[in-house]
């Protein structure tokens, strides 16, 4: 076991998983010689060579066209998209491509690829540093979408994706590359290197896709969370006095609805965060799933605290940014009924 | 301040094609070059030198049927023979589909009138183990490379016995086995796919080389843009075909290609190797082929190949070309008919006659019959055996995730 940052788990992720495969190859902006703008390739380049390790053009349906060319030659690309935001120009290449390869040819070919993208806001990024996209891949059959939200999470999980046969989108909220955020943006960050999720296991420990963990228990009200807002959700119910149970979904897609259905049936209450707009976000599909799943054991209606559906603005990050505030609110609000 | 007298309105510029309906057909426009005057260059050359062969066209057969020039003389009459059998079977086997769709026998179709040579001559110039990324207009890849017939049309009436279990449009086939990729009803999504396809094979350190396929419309899609970067970049070994077939749907060449004088000189901007055509010329066609392979196959780079060709037929099932362009333009077309040129030389050669040609094209149609009634005693779209509704739920992921069998259990499968 090591003490490591997210990033360095990621990169530990890579390292592990080009050590023991050849057929991994990583690519993307930047993510070469320099190593990557926030350092996760770091280091590659020079230890595994060009051919497996490699900068990109600035094209990103060409960074994804070319690795589902890859994957059908029977390798194992890990591409890297510099932001979410910037996925766009991709989404063809990944919706109708990569997300139907193996359905549309009947498994003749099919699709091993890893598609990395820096997600989520609370770092002054505006409208096009911030976005949280995930509802775009969840909401196409074909795709498996994960959202880490810790070191140890985020190297297995990474090991779990590249090892996965099919098309994964690996959703890295930025906001904790470094170390925790709970939405207190006044105060000192911590470091992952004081966290227990930053003891990163050595060697090659793939955590399952599709599994979800809970990180607070509390008999109250469950909340729904991933990425950055699980440790906004931990500080809420720390404050509010709510005694909440926060489930970190890892996985978006394939989802664990065991853990969710137990937990909601157990509390009676549910509330779901997450950082993207909310109108058709991924909230709607847990929204859905809770009522159509749990509805006679609901205490009181479903509550979405979710970014608002405008742009990520720039100077008004923190009255965007679901934080700690408005989700202590949402659980007493939970708790009035 | 400058004074607005100066200039005149400005006025937007929409290209308009030479005739429509009713117009008599000109092409006095299109230059054809004469056959053999093009010379072939080494396989090494630098891309720079041999410029001017992205604005002349690659021609072997002469208007007499004779073979002239560097680019002539790879092929044996053995070969020529299997040619002329590859392209008068695909036009057989369309003739058949077309006449199946509209018996209502399947949804859709669509013809390679006129284009046979192009996906034919090529697929005779690949080895075992390359790739070829291809469009819906190519099938004579697969009918070159002897993909059962019977398999095809099973894909087209999307019976019990169809490879892709009735999830695909027909048309839409794939053989890995056959060199031919998945096809996707997204435009240009494949040409960029090929590139990573052949970059795979140099990180692999392997010999196969991938071949790419884009219409002339499709060429104004992004990913075509994506893919000349990429190969260019990387110098993959990749052959990119575009097939100038002067039609997109409705739309005439001159909408996607601009100012600019070919599409193969898209290809000089991008360092890459480029070079027109004749695509109703079966022996060119197959000549720049090896003479692309061979590039890519030494490592010496990607070609761009601009196939100069005429879509003879309607888009589709679904399309009356009758409503945007002149019934007789077809028939005017200066490059002509490919099944007739290579007929006309093979006779030249003594290597065939009108005799043994009507006799070949009577057994292919019966080779076409014979297989449609197998497959037909599978099943058609609505008829007979088809694919299971259970199936629609498999293959989405490798492993059916919880939620996928629920949905099923929900269908009642």
């Amino acid at each position: 076991m090591a003490q490591m940052t997210m990033i360095e788990a990621l990169r530990d992720a890579h390292d592990v998983a080009m050590e023991k495969d050849d057929r991994v190859v990583v690519y993307g902006e930047d993510v070469g010689y320099f190593g990557g703008v926030f350092r996760v390739t770091a280091g590659l380049q020079k230890k595994y060579g060009k051919s497996r390790c490699f900068d990109a053009p600035i094209n990103e349906a060409g960074i994804v066209g070319t690795a589902i060319g890859m994957a059908a030659y029977g390798l194992r690309p890990v591409i890297e998209i510099q932001f979410a935001d910037y996925v766009y120009p991709a989404i063809d290449q990944i919706v109708s491509e990569a997300a139907r390869l193996r359905h549309r040819s009947a498994g003749d070919f099919t699709c091993p690829i890893v598609i990395r993208m820096p997600t989520g806001g609370g770092i002054f990024g505006g409208q096009t540093h911030s976005q949280s996209p995930e509802a775009f891949f969840t909401h196409s059959s074909g795709l498996k979408t994960v959202v880490p939200s810790n070191p140890y999470d985020a190297k297995g999980l990474l090991l779990a994706a590249i090892e996965d046969p099919d098309p994964v989108i690996f959703l890295e909220p930025k906001r904790l590359y470094n170390g925790p955020f709970d939405g207190y943006h006044d105060r000192p960050v911590t470091s992952w290197k004081k966290h227990p999720l930053g003891d990163v296991s050595d060697g090659y420990e793939p955590i399952p896709l599709g599994k979800a963990a809970i990180r607070r228990e509390g008999s109250d009200v469950t909340v729904l969370a991933y990425g950055t807002m699980v440790y906004v959700a931990e500080a809420a119910a720390e404050e509010s006095g709510v005694d909440a149970e926060v489930i970190d979904l890892r996985t978006l897609l394939p989802l664990d609805l065991e853990t969710i259905v137990a937990s909601v049936e157990k509390t009676g209450r549910c509330v779901i965060v997450h950082e993207a707009t909310k109108t058709s976000g991924f909230g709607a599909e847990l929204m859905s799933i809770v009522q159509e799943n749990c509805f006679y054991h609901l205490e009181a209606p479903i509550i979405r605290v979710t970014g608002w559906d405008t742009p990520y603005p720039h100077a008004q990050e923190w009255n965007y940014f679901p934080g700690p505030e408005r989700v202590g609110e949402a659980l007493k609000k939970c708790m009035e009924d | 301040m400058t004074d607005d007298k100066t200039y005149q309105p400005l006025a937007l510029n929409v290209p308009e094609p030479g005739c429509r309906p009713g117009d008599t057909p000109d092409f006095s426009y299109f230059e054809v070059p004469r056959a053999g005057a093009v010379a072939r260059p080494a396989v090494d050359v630098d891309p720079d030198d041999m410029r001017e062969m992205a604005f002349s066209i690659v021609r072997v057969l002469n208007k007499e049927g004779e073979a002239v020039g560097d680019w002539a003389g790879a092929l044996t009459p053995e070969e020529l023979r299997e040619g002329l059998r590859d392209m008068m079977l695909l036009r057989a086997f369309d003739a058949r589909m077309q006449n199946a769709q509209r018996q209502g026998k399947t949804s859709f179709y669509m013809q390679h009138l006129g284009e046979e040579a192009v996906s034919c001559a090529f697929s005779r110039a690949l080895q075992d183990g390359d790739m070829n990324f291809p469009t819906y207009r190519q099938a004579g890849l697969l009918i070159a490379r002897d993909y059962p017939l019977v398999t095809m049309m099973n894909q087209i009436y999307s019976n019990a016995d169809d490879p892709l279990h009735g999830r695909q449009l027909p048309i839409m086939y794939s053989s890995k086995e056959r060199g031919f990729f998945s096809i996707s009803g997204n435009l240009g999504t494949q040409f960029v796919q090929a590139v990573g396809w052949a970059m795979a094979s140099a990180i692999s350190g392997d010999t196969k080389i991938a071949a790419g396929w884009i219409g002339d419309g499709s060429t104004a899609e992004s990913d075509f843009h994506a893919a000349m970067v990429f190969a260019s970049t990387y110098n993959a070994p990749v052959v990119l075909n575009i097939v100038n077939n002067q039609w997109a749907i409705s739309t005439f060449q001159g909408i996607a290609r601009g100012g600019v004088g070919t599409f193969a000189a898209r290809g000089h901007g991008f360092g890459i190797a480029s070079i027109r055509v004749d695509g109703n010329d079966y022996l060119a066609v197959n000549a720049v082929a090896k003479w692309a392979a061979e590039r890519a196959r030494l490592g010496l780079g990607p070609t761009l190949i601009e196939h100069v060709t005429y879509r003879a037929g309607g888009h589709s099932t679904s399309d009356d070309p009758s409503a945007y362009r002149s019934a007789d333009e077809g028939a005017a077309w200066p490059l002509g008919d490919p099944i007739d040129r290579l007929k006309r030389h093979l006779i030249r050669i003594g290597e065939w006659s009108d005799e043994r040609h009507s006799q070949a094209e009577a057994e292919l149609m019966d080779q076409v019959i014979t297989a449609q009634k197998e497959a037909e005693k599978i099943g058609t779209l609505g008829g007979g055996k088809g694919p299971s509704p259970r199936d629609m739920f498999e293959g989405v992921f490798e492993k059916m995730p919880p939620h996928l069998i629920r949905q099923r259990q929900e269908a009642g499968y």
